[in-house]
This record gives C-alpha cells, sequence and structure tokens, in this order.
C-alpha cells in the first residue's frame, strides 16, 4: 500500500467515525451512505468485474431482512400469531434476547441468502445478457409477491421488527457503526479477493466466456461463488436495514426493485464499473446527489435523476474511474515495459 | 505410425437440412503435426467443433487417448488437455497480457479452494517465459485488446501454450498475418511442438504452411473426408486438386 492511498484509508476511517459524531441528525442518512457503497460494491462483483447485469440483486437484500426478521421473532414467540397482530401486541423482548435474535437473524440472513443465491444460479446463469437481466429482475419480483402473498410473515401487511432496547440516539449509532463495519469489511474482501484468481477469472468471463470455457475454466464454480458472495453480503445488511427502518414489508421495503434495486446499478456505472473504488465513487456522488434533488427538487427529484442516467448511460459508459483509466493510463500500470535486455516486440505490426 | 491421440471415427454432423460432416474418420498421431485442409464450407471448422465439445455429434465417436469424448462438454474436454484456438483470435481483450496468461494455466487439477489462490511466483515465471517466447514480453503490461490482431494471435498461442496441452487444435494460425510474419510464425509452432512435445492438429488455407509443417494430411470437401496422406501425396491428388479448382 503507498503512502497515498494508506492515507486515503486513514482519512475515510476517521471521518467515518467523526461525522456521526458531528452531525447527530444525519446518522441515519450517513448509515445509508454506508449501505449504498456497499450495494454498488456488491453489485459491481457480478454487473462489473463477470460481465453479467444482475437487475435482481434487491432479492438478496430483501430475503435477509425477512430471514433476519423471523429468526429474530421466531427465537421467542409464534412468528404467525406476532404478524396476525400487526404490530397491535406490543411485546417486549429482553436486552439479550434482542442482541441474541439480531446476531444469529444476522447470520442466518447471511447463509439463506447465500443458499438462494447457489440455487437461483443453476437457473440464471443459463442465461447471458440482456436475457440474464430480465431474468434477474423477475426473480426479485417475484420473491416480492410471494412474499406478500405469505400471511405467515405478515403478507403485505409487513412486520414490526422488535424494539431497540435503548435510547434512540443510541440506537442510530448502533447500527451506523453495524453498517459501516459490514461495508469495509466486504471492501477488504473484494480487495483481496480481485487479487487473487477469483477476480482474475471473472474478467476472463466478462470477456468472453466461451474462450473461458475453452481454456478449462470451471466457470459454473466462479459464477455460483461470485453471485453468493454478492448475496452474502446483501443478506446482511438487509437485516440491518430491516431493524433500523423499524417496519418491514415486501414492496417498499424489502424488495424495492425500482429504487435500491436500480440505484445500486445506476451508482456502479457512474462511478465506473468493473473497477475496486468506482462502485465507491458512483456510490457517494449518486447518495449525495439524491439528498440534494430531494431536498431542493421535490417532485422534480426523479426527473433529475432520470436524466443523471441518461446522460451517464449515453455518453458516460466507462464512468469517471474508467475515464481516468483512459486519461492516465499509466497510472494505472498499462504501459510498454521492455525487457532488461531490451528485446522489442519484434511482432508488431 | 506412433500411437493416436485423438481417433475420430465415422462422425457425421448436420444443421437443419446442410450436411456439414458425413462419416468422417480420422487420426491425430502422438507428438506429431496432422494437418486439415478443404475449400471453404467443407466442414473443417465444424469438424473441429465436435471434437472439442462446442456441439454434440449425430452420428460416430470420438475419442482421446482412447477415452470417448463425444459425451463431454467443453470445458471439460479442455481440461482433458485438448485445447483449441478460435478462427476469430479470442482473447480477454480488458484483461492485460500477463493477466491473460495466468488465467490460462491448466485448471485440470483445480480444486474449489484454489479460486481463491494466488499464484506461486512459478506460474508468473512461465507466463513471462512463453511471452518473450513469442515475442510480446515488451508488451505484458498493456490491455490485449489494445494489441494488434497478429499479436493477439500470437498471444492466443501463448495462452494455448500456458494451459500445457497435449493436443492443440488451431483453426487457421496464419489467417490474417502479416506474409513477413508467417515464418517466424511456423517456426514457433514447430518449436512448441519439438520442444514441449505439443502434438498439433492444424486447420489451414495456406498451403505454402500446412505443406511444410504437417506430415499427414487430411483433405475436406463438402463435408467428406476427400484425401488423406503425407504431404507430396495429397498435392499431386487429382481430387484434391479437382475439389480446389473446380472439376468438370
Amino acid at each position: 500500500m503507498t503512502k497515498n492511498s494508506l492515507i486515503l484509508h486513514c482519512a475515510i476511517l476517521v471521518s467515518g467515525i467523526v461525522a456521526p459524531l458531528l452531525f447527530p441528525g444525519l446518522v441515519f442518512q450517513f448509515a445509508m451512505l454506508w449501505i449504498m457503497i456497499l450495494f454498488a460494491l456488491t453489485w459491481d462483483v457480478l454487473g462489473g468485474q463477470m460481465g453479467y447485469n444482475s437487475l435482481g440483486n434487491i432479492l438478496f437484500f430483501g430475503f435477509g431482512m425477512y430471514i433476519c426478521a423471523i429468526t429474530q421473532i421466531g427465537m421467542f414467540y409464534d412468528v404467525g400469531k406476532y404478524t396476525a397482530a400487526f404490530g397491535a401486541i406490543k411485546v417486549d423482548f429482553t436486552d439479550q434476547q434482542y442482541y441474541l435474535g439480531l446476531a444469529l437473524g444476522l447470520v442466518f440472513a447471511a447463509l439463506a441468502s447465500v443458499v438462494v443465491a447457489a440455487v437461483l444460479s443453476w437457473v440464471l446463469f443459463g442465461l447471458r445478457g440482456p436475457y440474464f437481466a430480465i431474468g434477474t429482475l423477475g426473480a426479485a419480483l417475484a420473491a416480492a409477491e410471494l412474499t406478500g402473498s405469505w400471511n405467515y410473515v405478515g403478507g403485505g401487511g409487513g412486520i414490526s421488527m422488535p424494539v431497540f432496547p435503548g435510547e434512540p440516539g443510541a440506537r442510530s449509532l448502533f447500527f451506523y457503526s453495524l453498517c459501516m463495519l459490514l461495508t469495509i469489511v466486504c471492501y477488504l474482501f473484494l480487495r483481496w479477493l480481485y487479487q487473487t484468481r477469483f477476480g482474475m477469472a471473472l474478467n476472463a468471463i466478462r470477456d468472453d466466456e466461451d474462450k473461458a470455457e475453452a481454456m478449462g475454466l470451471h466457470t459454473n464454480r466462479y459464477k455460483m461463488m461470485a453471485w453468493s458472495i454478492s448475496a452474502f453480503f446483501l443478506g446482511i445488511v438487509g437485516g440491518l436495514f430491516g431493524n433500523m427502518t423499524g417496519f418491514i414489508e415486501p414492496m417498499e421495503v424489502a424488495y424495492p426493485t425500482l429504487t435500491f434495486g436500480i440505484f445500486m446499478v445506476a451508482m456502479t456505472l457512474l462511478g465506473g464499473k468493473g473497477t475496486l473504488w468506482g462502485p465507491i465513487i458512483g456510490a457517494v456522488l449518486f447518495h449525495v446527489l439524491k439528498e440534494v434533488t430531494w431536498t431542493y427538487l421535490l417532485g422534480w427529484q426523479y426527473v433529475a435523476l432520470g436524466l443523471l442516467i441518461i446522460v451517464n448511460v449515453v455518453y458516460f459508459q466507462q464512468g469517471i474511474m474508467g475515464w481516468m483509466q483512459e486519461k492516465w493510463p499509466e497510472r494505472f500500470g498499462l504501459v510498454v515495459d521492455r525487457a532488461p535486455g531490451g528485446a522489442a516486440p519484434e511482432d508488431a505490426q | 505410425m506412433s500411437e493416436a491421440l485423438i481417433e475420430v471415427s465415422r462422425v457425421s454432423k448436420s444443421f437443419g437440412g446442410v450436411v456439414a460432416n458425413h462419416d468422417i474418420s480420422l487420426t491425430v498421431a502422438e507428438g506429431r503435426i496432422t494437418g486439415l485442409i478443404g475449400p471453404n464450407g467443407s466442414g473443417k471448422t465444424t469438424l473441429f467443433n465436435s471434437i472439442v465439445g462446442y456441439h454434440p455429434i449425430d452420428a460416430g465417436s470420438i475419442k482421446f487417448e482412447g477415452r470417448e469424448i463425444s459425451d463431454l462438454n467443453v470445458q471439460k474436454i479442455a481440461r482433458l488437455g485438448l485445447v483449441r484456438t478460435f478462427q476469430q483470435t479470442r482473447i480477454y481483450a480488458k484483461m492485460n497480457c500477463l493477466e491473460n496468461m495466468r488465467i490460462s494455466i491448466a485448471h485440470r487439477n483445480a480444486a474449489w479452494g484454489d479460486m481463491f489462490a494466488k499464484y506461486p511466483p512459478a506460474v508468473v515465471e512461465r507466463a513471462e517465459q512463453l511471452l518473450e517466447f513469442v515475442g510480446l514480453y515488451a508488451k505484458r503490461n498493456l490491455v490485449a485488446g489494445s494489441l494488434s490482431f497478429g499479436q493477439q494471435k500470437l498471444l492466443e498461442f501463448a495462452m494455448a501454450l500456458m494451459n500445457e496441452p497435449k493436443v492443440l487444435l488451431l483453426d487457421e494460425p496464419t489467417a490474417g498475418i502479416n506474409p513477413t510474419l508467417i515464418n517466424g510464425l511456423i517456426d514457433r509452432l514447430q518449436r512448441a511442438n519439438r520442444d514441449f512435445g505439443i502434438t498439433m492438429f492444424i486447420v489451414e488455407h495456406n498451403m505454402r504452411v500446412i505443406m511444410n509443417m504437417a506430415e499427414h494430411i487430411y483433405c475436406l470437401a463438402h463435408g467428406e473426408l476427400l484425401a488423406a496422406g503425407p504431404p507430396e501425396k495429397i498435392q499431386n491428388d487429382k481430387s484434391v486438386i479437382d475439389a480446389y479448382l473446380g472439376a468438370h
């Protein structure tokens, strides 16, 4: 790690710790920013590095959210009775019950999302290009509909989540810390992952999957594992988000295909897909822009975001990081490097 | 003749009403360079695709080292050590040359854990040696898509060598390459055959190239095997000449 990059990492870490203390009113927004970064990072595993544009990654978010909720409640109460009351009976969870339920809920959310990703990959990775995008979108929409019609988990009426045992301020900070921690872990994991054979295999599948198959690469293995990794982190963050909002239901909170589901794609494209930092930059810019338009252009916010996405897709496909790589290729190590002996590329045509 | 590495017997393949291969039998001898020629549309690439498992065959059998492979998929066949290059050169365009080489190592014994392994220094060294072998060492950090077509072809060849194949199926290795560079390529193909012991099966339109390299040549026309034998025999075979020039 170079000195500059070390300074950058430290600066981000410090501002991540200081920001919520300086602006206590914005803690939820800051937590959302970390979640957005996580969305973009996990979307980029398939969409950027592997070239499979998934429009249905939000499925794991919602699925993780529900698994976490069911675990938290089901450990101590009957889920059917709890949801049938639509929050009318206030059930008290002791501190210990709450934290134990949350911890186990997040673990189950992660594991269950991985299982769903592995199963779905059997079906959906038979599709390529736009068909894969539509197939995954269908899966996410189907998950929302199925959850909405399943009364045991509250159906369209949703579930009131167990109440956090503590002050509202402490609650915000608690979930903020978890979101920040999860996103940092995800970043470090992907940073390591892209250095291994795995990262190169994903890029090979993106550039020419038929060639990769012809070279004997275990493409199915890599595709399944890549989606499972996305699902793992999305499942956990789903569980966290459910607890942050305090109330979950299928359409707007758990499976928001048209908002979060599209945002994760837009953010990655804005920052530059297929790079480690692109999704992060894109997520920060997009989230700030979104909040600004929500504040100052109320009523027109979707028009503004839509315009941004159109301009991005039509005129700026490479994104910010992609643009920087084109402008300063040598900074990214893309150079002609003669051998010590001075052997020139003899076959240059 | 030494032992047959690939044994194609009575293979047929049709696409709808078009019979691309009809009742074709041939063998590729271990350690040798075998050629496959024929006019455009005579079914050479279809036969290649059948051998590497790109599509199922209608009839016949294809054996590699005595093992039936016509029911295996592309990846499994490649992992057995039967690697092909493409007529339209295919490389990983957005990765640099070294990455192209490293991801091309043999995946024969890859376990699940290997997905997350780093490459040992020996692999990197070998990748650099092979890039040196094809004359691309200086460009190892460049994105492969930025190379010229001829260089991409050389890179694809180096990637195939990186995979440590037992047999290499080359689909028109000299097509689209500057004639002055063809000699260099022939030399490298022969060295790969001689020094690395890689058996080769080559589709080629350039008669000078194939007649110089191959020890045994098969000629296809209209999806059927027209002639087989050493280069001199093929050159003087009347049916081969008729197929190329048209007979009346």
